[in-house]
């Protein structure tokens, strides 16, 4: 009997278990997201055929690139290739765009992209330009959105983790490049334990050309041996002024995680460069030795060239007197972000349990009445309470990144919380907060770090997903959230998964990016040197064991489609003029066995695939985009005979074609 | 003639003047993959739009590449008209009825040889096609229509008179009325 008993209770248990465990894991799942109102699917659904309202460019993390959606639909629309190599277009393999992964280091494929900025006039984004810094291998690359390519990147010299950068100033006067990691300046072997004698920080100042957006490096701040984070400009009254978040004033070098979060405060650097202008018009500061590379794309000729430059100017708190202050800011901050009246700048402590912000006024008289508490470095340390409007209490925890509207309020993503957290800029007050799924990067505004917000929407970056979408194994992809910040109360609306990890996004309404849009490249303008103007034009020939294949593409057909008389070991370069002068209709071309990618090649352009043949045999080539109807009937042969070989040299197409020997 | 009468043959010439600054004729495909639109428009002396783009597709039917530069009507089409500006400057100087009536003769006949010139154009670009094209039809010709909208494969074609074909048309109509009206109704022959 009794063991009956046992048996049945065990039963009742279990099932009871089974149920519970239903229960809860039926419940977990409800309560994954806030409550949605069902008119979200309305608000992100763009018609099929009609344009979305806004361009995001979304950093691409270590995918080295950079993604440009349309919102509120999240629709992917392209990823520009910047620091890394893409196979699927040939940037970085074709000889033309070889020159733009060009370093002081040699040719680099890859490289870590974080924050993406678009140009601005008069503090609002103009749509011209996009820029976006590399982490690793430290550089700054702008994007011609008329094209939507590459066409500037510049690497700086004396640093090391580009990390907070490419922020810029409000007539895009300049983008900054604040280095993360401090390494000895000039760079040279030393022990690491030797950190606080040798080491450095370094802030670059880099000047844009108003008119072509060509960047020159102005000036470099040499700073006391902090990480130097993230960065924003002063605008309106603050105009002239940049403030560097830095974490790390403990100088350590080693288990950083511990070491780098000792003292309560670190710092916002607060550094006045219309001043500097000043000295460095009085040439102050010292002329340093360095090599660095700047590749600039030339749109007429279709190609890049990479330049060694091997002189910058460095400028040491000293030279600078009254230029650099240090605002103390709680812990290890992250964001320094200034609110689009110039007014306040707030700060995200990654470790901080309140969000300080600052008040530019105070900052002023915080250093005409001399509140100096202390110096580093040479550089004056003010009070914190000096500088201090207010502190925004209870803003989750890790606050991170601070975005505004235009209506008065500020968004703060907290990392370690989760979750967005909006509060009134005047009053500091917390008005609303909302889980993300999972654990918030940076979030972006349209506009929300200019002078003028478009405060529709948030886009919230999350470093996880876990159970968000369909699984794909270990490796799963970030994602972005979109929230609708129009009301009151912020509310989710649309989660979609992104390429790379998106560090961070600017957004702009799309009518200012599309008025300038190229559809097709003139191809009676263009100056590439391996360029064909007639189809009549094309030929082979030879130099040595060079061979240059000057061909033509036109739907649906290569000219010259046959080729004799290459030999194993020659070089071969098919330099390919796309003829079409029609609205997205590239052509592509790839042959058998090369050891390298294919090409896309855009109307009115000339690209160069290089192809070294290892050996005879017959070689098909094609198009690889398709073109037209006759799409899959764009091909050719090439004929390789071995080295020694007599098989003379000839080519044609059709008619024209050699009868060959 | 009539004053009025001499004074709207003065607008009627300078209104054949326009001619040399607005095309003549306007011919637009339709198609899905063009939402941007395609086309092209022929002048006095010339044409422009996105003949490029047309001769391209083109080639697939076999049809010949529209080339300007071998089209000779374009090279004696602007003498033609400047001779016919002149005389209306010598209708009007003169102001004789008979000499109103030789000029809208002239003007007829340049007018219908002209169109009868562009449908035998048009024939010739939709008949003669090269017999390797790629796409073959039987019995499908390419000829686009005088006036009007036709379909041909996956494009519709319009064709139609532009800004200055209209002020052809105009004048035509004016200057026959005037004709008309001088012939008919003002019997008085003045010096």
């Amino acid at each position: 009997m009794r063991k009956q008993y046992k048996l049945t209770g065990m039963l009742i248990l279990i099932v009871s278990i089974m149920i519970l465990s239903g229960i809860s894991s039926c419940s977990k799942k409800d309560s994954q997201g806030p409550m949605l109102s069902g008119d979200e699917a309305s608000k992100v659904y763009i018609e099929p055929g009609k344009w979305d309202e806004f361009y995001y460019f979304v950093s691409g993390g270590f995918s080295g690139q950079i993604a440009a959606y349309g919102i509120p639909s999240g629709r992917l629309l392209r990823v520009i290739p910047v620091y890394s190599v893409n196979p699927e277009n040939g940037w970085g393999y074709t000889e033309e765009t070889k020159p733009m992964l060009n370093t002081s280091y040699g040719f680099i494929p890859w490289d870590d992209s974080h924050h993406s900025e678009l140009s601005q006039t008069d503090g609002v984004p103009d749509g011209r330009w996009v820029f976006i810094n590399g982490n690793n291998t430290p550089r700054v690359a702008r994007i011609d959105l008329k094209t939507f390519r590459t066409v500037e990147i510049i690497e700086i010299p004396n640093s090391s983790g580009n990390h907070s950068s490419p922020f810029m100033t409000p007539g895009t006067e300049y983008v900054v490049a604040g280095t993360r990691f401090s390494v000895p300046i000039a760079n040279k072997d030393v022990p690491i334990s030797t950190y606080k004698e040798n080491f450095k920080g370094s802030i670059s100042f880099i000047k844009v050309n108003k008119e072509s957006g060509d960047m020159n490096i102005e000036f470099q701040l040499i700073t006391p041996p902090y990480d130097y984070d993230l960065s924003h400009a002063g605008k309106g009254p603050s105009m002239g002024w940049f403030f560097f978040s830095c974490y790390n004033s403990e100088e350590a070098h080693t288990l950083l995680e511990v070491n780098a979060s000792q003292k309560d405060k670190d710092y916002i650097m607060a550094v006045n460069w219309k001043k500097i202008e000043e000295f460095v018009a009085q040439n102050k500061g010292t002329m340093m030795d360095v090599k660095y590379a700047h590749n600039k794309w030339n749109e007429e000729t279709h190609m890049g060239t990479s330049e060694i430059l091997t002189s910058v100017r460095t400028l040491k708190p000293e030279d600078i007197p009254g230029c650099i202050y240090y605002m103390p800011c709680p812990k290890s901050p992250h964001g320094a972000d200034v609110d689009p009246t110039g007014k306040y700048i707030a700060a995200g402590g990654k470790l901080a349990t309140i969000i300080p912000v600052y008040s530019f006024e105070k900052m002023i008289s915080a250093i005409q009445s001399n509140q100096i508490d202390g110096n580093v470095g040479g550089i004056p340390v003010l009070k914190y309470d000096a500088c201090l409007a207010g502190e925004v209490q209870n803003p989750g925890l890790g606050p991170l990144h601070t975005e505004f509207d235009d209506k008065g309020f500020a968004y703060t993503s907290a990392f370690v919380s989760s979750e967005i957290v909006k509060w009134n800029v005047e009053t500091r007050e917390v008005v609303d907060r909302m889980p993300v799924y999972y654990s918030v990067g940076h979030l972006s505004i349209p506009g929300g770090d200019s002078k003028k917000p478009w405060g529709k929407y948030l886009l919230s970056m999350n470093k996880m997903t876990k159970d968000r979408y369909l699984p794909t194994g270990p490796e799963l992809t970030q994602s972005a959230q979109l929230i609708d910040i129009s009301g009151d109360k912020m509310k989710l609306l649309l989660d979609f998964p992104t390429v790379g990890e998106p560090h961070y996004a600017q957004a702009i309404p799309a009518e200012l990016v599309t008025k300038n849009q190229l559809k097709i490249f003139n191809i009676e303008q263009n100056k590439n040197p391996y360029a064909i103007k007639s189809v009549n034009d094309a030929r082979v020939t030879r130099e040595g064991n060079v061979v240059h294949v000057y061909l033509a593409a036109v739907r649906s057909h290569f000219t010259p489609d046959m080729i004799e008389g290459i030999k194993v070991g020659d070089e071969v370069y098919f330099h390919m003029t796309n003829f079409e002068q029609d609205w997205d209709i590239p052509h592509g071309f790839a042959v058998m066995g090369n050891q390298n990618s294919e090409m896309l090649v855009m109307p009115g352009e000339t690209c160069t695939l290089k192809w070294l043949p290892d050996r005879e045999g017959i070689f098909p080539m094609y198009c690889t985009d398709f073109c037209s109807a006759l799409h899959q009937e764009m091909q050719g042969y090439v004929r390789v005979s071995p080295k020694n070989s007599n098989v003379e040299l000839s080519f044609g197409t059709g008619n024209k074609a050699p009868a060959g020997k | 003639m009539k004053k009025s009468t001499r004074s709207l043959l003065l607008i009627a010439t300078l209104g054949l003047i326009a001619i040399y600054f607005f095309p003549f004729w306007e011919i637009a495909l339709e198609a899905p993959q063009y939402p941007e639109g395609l086309g092209f428009n022929i002048w006095i002396h010339k044409m422009t739009g996105d003949l490029r783009t047309i001769n391209g597709l083109n080639h697939y039917i076999g049809m010949k590449t529209i080339e300007p530069d071998s089209i000779s009507e374009l090279r004696y089409m602007p003498y033609i008209l400047g001779f016919l500006i002149f005389f209306g400057f010598i209708v009007f100087i003169f102001n004789k009825k008979i000499l109103l009536l030789i000029w809208v003769i002239l003007l007829l006949i340049a007018g219908t040889a002209g169109a009868v010139d562009f449908w035998m154009w048009e024939y010739d670009y939709g008949h003669d096609l090269d017999p390797t094209a790629a796409i073959k039809v039987p019995g499908m010709s390419y000829q686009p229509p005088f006036i009007g909208s036709k379909k041909l494969l996956n494009f519709v074609a319009h064709s139609y008179p532009d800004v200055g074909g209209i002020i052809v048309f105009v004048v035509g109509i004016l200057l026959i009325s005037l004709l008309v009206y001088e012939y008919k109704f003002n019997k008085v022959q003045n010096a």
